[in-house]
């Protein structure tokens, strides 16, 4: 091979999309194009976006997946507002994500596919690459990615239709060759995968990688590379995670560090099931994990091993968390720890069951009857997954109470690199049971946070029975009007309590100025990426974005009151919002967007720079 | 495992709590709540290792009568509260208290699942064929054109039969008796804990207030002899006054014949509660009156199946005896990188 005459030009990030049938891959290469670039030593963010359905009719909108990546040699908080480069794998692909494409951008298709009846599953009544008006308005690279890959394979023992199957990792090596990636974690991966058990599939995938790869240096069309060069980051070790990833290692991290045993009892929902199949894997921590009959059940199960002196973890959708509800009100009454984790999706009802949406706030404040404040905290981002999963249980265990925690689907299947703690220097969650050597007074509290002291089943002397009826502080029914009153003010003041102790909030920006906008959940990076390149034009904006959304932080209020103007966005109809209104009568300005998916940076800046003077 | 503590150092008093039982005087759960009592401190198990989960109804008020650990629950949900407490400390000797509603109406999904997975637990249902707590409208278990306030015109809708709900189930564990019978609840209650795997025992409980003397015409002193089939392993299916019928197979079906005085009967069915086929409990089960005698006792006892909780501590045991588990290699794990 000649040397390369390609030039390379330097750029600070760029975002890549891939886009095919939910059947080719695209979530794979995504993945691999995240390890990739991790591995290079850029930051990254992800998006994948797949459907509903597992397999929808080939060819079709429907069945569309896709998925996107933003990496770069700087900080980078979102997976981009709008690729730089697509990767169409049929005409639906093509169809579904090309209004996505600003002009001038990279647009790489199989043109093996652009055939009549994949033209026509996809609505097309002639192709748009004969389109002149089209191929001018792109930077176009037509692949016969199904031909090229079967011909790279011709050696391989592996049956034709298998071979075409290969074409995803083709599409993804002519892709590193334009970003310049190291092809090494790839072929690591395929090793690790599949030597053992399919060689042959191995092999033909490294071949079609390289092949791929190789294309793209005899290619006159391919040889604007890019170059994207090593984020700098603080030292230390770091691999790429997803937020369910990081929600399961925080439970069995938060579980450790309290010294209790972690039971998990969970019904398959998109999109928490990772979270079940995630701690199923992890039986050598002691984690007990029960796939229950339903959502009720494994709510009821959770409360079950509470009482018998375990940390018990549940965690659905919102579909699930109705479920619940009437559970939660008992683990209420009752007193008792459970982490009960909400990843959010389009609601209601079934709503957009693989899009994200920030739509369950208000039911986790509110959906119970009777007065039941409960703690609410939510994940701003994959790798605050884990730190989120520990606060939860350091609460859950502290205030002998339900928690619930917040995550989305943007947040539980983006993926970021992450920093990993030393496990030694995670703090110590200290809780302790009632001693059987003193008399048990079931609801006697710890003056300092409230919380009542928990007796587990088989210690001697402690026997004592609880319940969702109303109890007086010896354990003892009570339908006593001013007990009720004087019980429900006392578990209310213990939830607004644990607001003691928080951290001051963290400010992005100034303490004061003209606007201030606060956030909640997977909104984070789009809102802290518009808010510095305004912050870095000289306009008065700062933001904060909030991990406790119950009890609030008692320093808010304060920090509200010094901007003349506060924005909340939010994917809901403006949910925090009329808490914020509620709480501190005062105005805030809503953004809001319910289309299944996250903010772009640059619509917030749009919308922040309409109220900056 | 329990440990024993020395037999007879507990008695029915240790079990009794210091509240007022609420029930209506006559009702049926009193006499319930006394064989429980008396049951319990003869189990050689220490009362600290007792726990009593319910679910929401009269019956269901039970725990606070219990002096054990209790979790009185919501309504139809005790079978999943009492399987996060016997997984999470398999030592412990759950018992779960239901009835007609909490456990067939709304909560029959969960008691399927409960029965199926086969916890060590033991499940007590009261039977008492109404809606006691929410003043008597007609409940599952009720007879077809039951009138209540709910139906004044007579229910439409057809019974379940518990013990065949508990076949269906595969629980490994049948058995039933009545609250007009200490001894008889003391000794399948004693049955039940013996068994390991989730036993079920439907009692017959008399709501003395809104469906009095609804089993009166098995149970009642009148006509027990008649009505009444003790199950006793072993033994040849007989009843009557001085034992002077029998049963036995007729085909598919079961006949109820007349012994001749000092016969024995040579073709009676034997009682067999561990035969893992289940059409015999089957037929056990659909005996009803008036065709036939009610059957009382251990309907059906399978050993073998291994319990949930055995199985879930089991693959935990497993993985550990690979090895040490380090929380900072899984946090690691295989694709990490160095930033220097």
């Amino acid at each position: 091979m000649s040397p390369s005459t390609d030039s390379f030009e330097e750029i600070e990030s760029a975002v890549v999309r891939f886009a095919g049938d939910s059947g080719d891959g695209m979530q794979t290469v995504g993945e691999r194009f995240t390890d990739s670039s991790a591995f290079a030593g850029n930051d990254i963010a992800t998006l994948p976006d797949f459907p509903a359905e597992i397999r929808a009719p080939a060819g079709t909108l429907a069945g569309v997946s896709g998925f996107q990546l933003q990496f770069g040699s700087r900080k980078i908080l979102t997976p981009g507002d709008e690729p730089d480069a697509l990767v169409a794998m049929n005409p639906a692909a093509l169809k579904a994500n090309i209004a996505d494409l600003p002009e001038g951008g990279m647009l790489v298709v199989n043109v093996d596919s652009f055939k009549k009846m994949n033209l026509t599953k996809a609505g097309y009544e002639s192709s748009p690459l004969e389109d002149e008006e089209f191929r001018k308005k792109y930077h176009l690279i037509e692949l016969d990615l199904t031909s090229l890959t079967k011909e790279a394979l011709k050696e391989s023992p592996l049956k034709p239709s298998d071979k075409a199957r290969c074409k995803n990792f083709f599409a993804l090596g002519f892709m590193y060759y334009v970003y310049g990636r190291p092809l090494e974690p790839t072929l690591k991966f395929f090793s690790d995968k599949w030597a053992k058990r399919l060689p042959e599939l191995a092999e033909a995938n490294s071949i079609a990688l390289k092949a791929g790869f190789n294309l793209g240096d005899t290619m006159e069309t391919a040889r604007n590379r890019y170059q994207v060069s090593k984020a700098p980051v603080q030292a230390g070790v770091y691999r790429k995670i997803s937020g369910n990833e990081a929600l399961v290692y925080g439970l069995v991290a938060g579980a450790k560090q309290a010294d209790r045993e972690l039971l998990y009892a969970g019904y398959p929902i998109t999109p928490a099931s990772p979270i079940l199949e995630g701690l199923s894997a992890l039986k050598k921590f002691g984690v007990k994990t029960l796939q229950a009959e339903d959502e009720i059940a494994a709510m009821g199960m959770a409360i079950g091993a509470s009482f018998a002196g375990d940390i018990s973890v549940v965690a659905t959708s919102g579909p699930g968390m109705c479920l619940k509800s009437e559970f939660i009100g008992l683990a209420s009454i009752t007193e008792l720890p459970v982490v009960i984790v909400d990843v959010q999706r389009g609601g209601p009802s079934t709503g957009l069951p693989t899009k994200t949406e920030q739509s369950d706030l208000l039911q986790s404040l509110y959906a119970r009857h009777g007065d039941c404040p409960l703690p609410v905290l939510a994940a701003h981002s994959p790798s605050d997954c884990f730190e989120c999963a520990i606060e939860a249980t350091r609460i859950a265990l502290t205030y002998m109470t339900p928690v619930i925690l917040l995550s989305d689907l943007y947040v539980a299947n983006g993926a970021e690199p992450w920093r990993i703690p030393n496990v030694s220097e995670l703090a110590v969650i200290d809780t302790k049971f009632a001693d059987p050597n003193e008399e048990l007074v079931v609801y006697k509290r710890d003056p300092e946070t409230l919380a009542r002291t928990q007796a587990i089943p088989g210690q001697p002397g402690l026997e004592h029975r609880i319940g969702g009826l109303e109890k007086s502080e010896d354990g003892g029914v009570s339908y006593d009007p001013e007990n009720h009153e004087n019980m429900s003010h006392l578990r209310a003041d213990k939830i607004n309590g644990i607001a003691k102790s928080y951290e001051p909030i963290n400010v992005l920006g100034e303490k004061e100025g003209d606007v201030l906008v606060i956030g909640w959940g997977g909104t984070y990076g789009a809102i802290s990426s518009a808010v510095k390149t305004l912050q870095d034009e000289g306009f008065s904006i700062a933001s904060i974005h909030l991990r406790h959304l119950n009890p609030l932080p008692d320093d808010l209020e304060t920090l509200m009151s010094s901007f003349k103007k506060i924005i909340v966005p939010e994917l809901n109809l403006g949910q925090l919002s009329t808490i914020l209104k509620a709480k501190y009568v005062r105005d805030i300005i809503g953004y809001n967007k319910l289309q299944g998916k996250p903010f772009k940076v640059a619509e917030l800046r749009e919308q922040f720079v309409k109220h900056l003077s | 495992m329990s440990t024993t503590t020395e037999e007879g150092t507990l008695t029915k008093k240790d079990f009794v709590t210091s509240n007022d039982v609420r029930w209506c005087p006559g009702c049926g759960d009193y006499a319930i709540l006394n064989a429980v009592q008396r049951t319990l401190p003869e189990l050689g198990i220490p009362k600290e290792q007792f726990v009593v989960v319910s679910g929401i109804g009269c019956s269901s008020r039970f725990p606070y009568y219990m002096n054990t650990y209790g979790f009185h629950t919501i309504h139809g949900r005790a079978p999943t509260v009492a399987t996060g407490v016997k997984v999470a400390n398999p030592d412990l000797s759950v018992w779960m208290i239901t009835g007609d509603g909490d456990g067939l109406s709304i909560g029959a999904n969960h008691l399927l699942h409960l029965l199926r997975r086969n916890l060590d637990i033991n499940v007590l249902l009261f039977n008492n064929r109404i809606y006691g707590l929410t003043k008597g409208q007609y409940s599952p278990t009720s007879e077809v054109g039951k009138k209540t306030k709910s139906t004044p015109a007579g229910s439409v809708d057809y019974p379940v039969n518990p013990l065949l709900f508990a076949l269906g189930s595969e629980a490994t564990f049948i058995a039933r008796t009545t609250d007009t019978d200490q001894k008889h609840m003391v000794e399948t209650f004693k049955a039940a804990q013996a068994h390991k795997g989730t036993s079920f025992v439907e009692v017959f409980q008399n709501c003395v207030i809104f469906n009095n003397k609804t089993f009166d015409s098995v149970t009642g002193r009148d006509v027990k002899n008649d009505q009444i089939l003790y199950l006793d392993e072993g033994k040849p299916l007989i009843y009557g006054q001085g034992g002077n019928k029998g049963i036995r197979l007729n085909g598919l079906n079961l006949e109820t014949i007349d012994l001749e005085e000092g016969s024995e009967g040579t073709d009676l069915l034997v009682h067999n509660p561990k035969d893992p086929n289940s059409a015999y409990a089957t037929l056990l089960a659909q005996m009803t009156y008036p065709a036939y005698p009610t059957p009382l006792g251990v309907l059906r006892q399978l050993e073998g199946r291994e319990t949930y909780e055995e199985s879930v501590v089991s693959q935990i045991q497993i993985a550990q005896s690979k090895g040490e588990s380090s929380l900072q290699e899984l946090l690691t794990g295989n694709n990490s990188w160095v930033v220097e």
